[in-house]
C-alpha cells in the first residue's frame, strides 16, 4: 500500500476549508484522539499552543469547550455543541470563539475512512458567511483560509501547489 | 502584507470570472476586449470584474491608452498562496503530534492483546 501522509488544504466554495490527511492508525483511535480530552490536549494545537481546557460532553447536543494557551500567555477559548456522533465513521460540531469578530456558528464535520490499518480524515470547515471565513485571517494563531490551491496553481506556476498524490 | 489588502485579494479571489481572468492573464497581457471574448460578458462587464482585481493589486493597466493592456500582478496572489501554505503548516504540524500519539495508542493496544487484556 502506497498511500500519502501530506496533508492538503483547499476551499472549494467561499465558505468553506477543507483539510485531508491519512493517518496509520484504525478509524476508531482516529476517532478518540478526536473526542477524548486526554488524548486532545496531547496533540491539539502547534507552534506554541496547547490545550489548557478541554471539556467534552460527548452526546448529541452536548457541550464541547477548548481554551489553548500560546506565546506570551496568550489565550484563545472556543466551544460549541456536538451534532453528529457516529463513531468511528464521522464526527459533527458547531464552533464559536469567544472573541469572535464575524458573526455566526462555524460548522465543523470529520469524515473518517478507513483503508486496511489507516484512516483518511477529512475535515470540512463550513463558515456562517464568506466574510467570516476570510475574517479568520486576523486571529493569533493565522487561522483561515484562501481560494482552492488547484485554481490559484492554475495562475501562478511558480509557487509550488499541493496536490494530492495517490489515494490507495 | 496588511491584512485589510489580504482580504481584498480573497475577495477578489472569490468569482470565477475573476479567477478565469486571472489565469487568462497568466499566459500573458492582454486587452478588455480580448479578456470579453471567451466570456459571455460584455466589455463593461468585464471592466467591472477587472476593477476589483486592479483594487486588489492583482491586476495592473499598460500606459499605452488605446489598448490599455491588463498585465497580471503575482505578488498579492502570492501573499495569498504563502498564507494559505501558512494555515496547512500549522495544521500538519499538529498533526503530526496526533501521528506520535496514534503511534504510541496502537502499541499500548498490541501490548494488551499480547497480555489477553481488553
Amino acid at each position: 500500500m502506497n498511500r500519502t501522509r501530506e496533508l492538503t488544504v483547499s476551499a472549494p466554495s467561499d465558505r468553506e476549508i477543507v483539510l485531508s490527511r491519512d493517518f496509520d492508525a484504525p478509524a476508531a483511535l482516529v476517532f478518540d484522539a478526536l473526542t477524548r480530552p486526554e488524548l486532545l490536549t496531547r496533540w491539539f494545537g502547534a507552534r506554541g499552543w496547547n490545550l489548557v481546557v478541554c471539556e467534552v460532553d460527548l452526546q448529541v447536543g452536548g457541550a464541547w469547550r477548548f481554551v489553548s494557551r500560546g506565546p506570551d500567555d496568550a489565550e484563545m477559548a472556543h466551544g460549541g455543541t456536538y451534532r453528529v456522533i457516529d463513531r468511528p465513521h464521522r464526527l459533527v460540531y458547531t464552533e464559536l470563539y469567544d472573541e469572535q469578530s464575524y458573526p455566526g456558528e462555524t460548522l465543523i464535520s470529520h469524515e473518517l475512512v478507513e483503508r486496511d490499518t489507516a484512516t483518511a480524515l477529512t475535515t470540512t470547515v463550513l463558515y456562517a458567511t464568506p466574510e467570516g471565513r476570510d475574517r479568520v485571517l486576523k486571529y493569533p494563531m493565522a487561522r483561515g483560509v484562501g481560494e482552492s490551491f488547484d485554481r490559484l496553481a492554475t495562475v501562478l506556476a511558480d509557487v509550488r501547489m499541493e496536490s494530492r498524490g495517490d489515494a490507495s | 502584507m496588511a491584512t485589510d489588502l489580504l482580504d481584498a485579494t480573497f475577495a477578489a479571489l472569490a468569482d470565477p470570472t475573476r479567477r478565469a481572468i486571472l489565469t487568462r492573464l497568466a499566459a500573458g497581457d492582454a486587452t478588455v476586449m480580448e479578456l470579453a471574448a471567451p466570456f459571455a460578458m460584455s466589455q463593461p462587464a468585464i471592466s467591472k470584474h477587472l476593477k476589483v482585481l486592479e483594487r486588489a493589486g492583482l491586476v495592473s493597466r499598460g500606459r499605452d491608452a488605446q489598448r490599455r493592456p491588463c498585465h497580471l500582478e503575482a505578488r498579492p496572489l502570492r501573499a495569498a498562496t504563502d498564507w494559505l501554505e501558512n494555515y496547512r503548516r500549522y495544521w500538519e504540524e499538529s498533526y503530526r503530534r496526533l501521528d506520535a500519539l496514534l503511534e504510541e495508542l496502537r502499541a499500548d493496544r498490541a501490548g494488551d492483546l499480547e497480555e489477553g487484556g481488553a
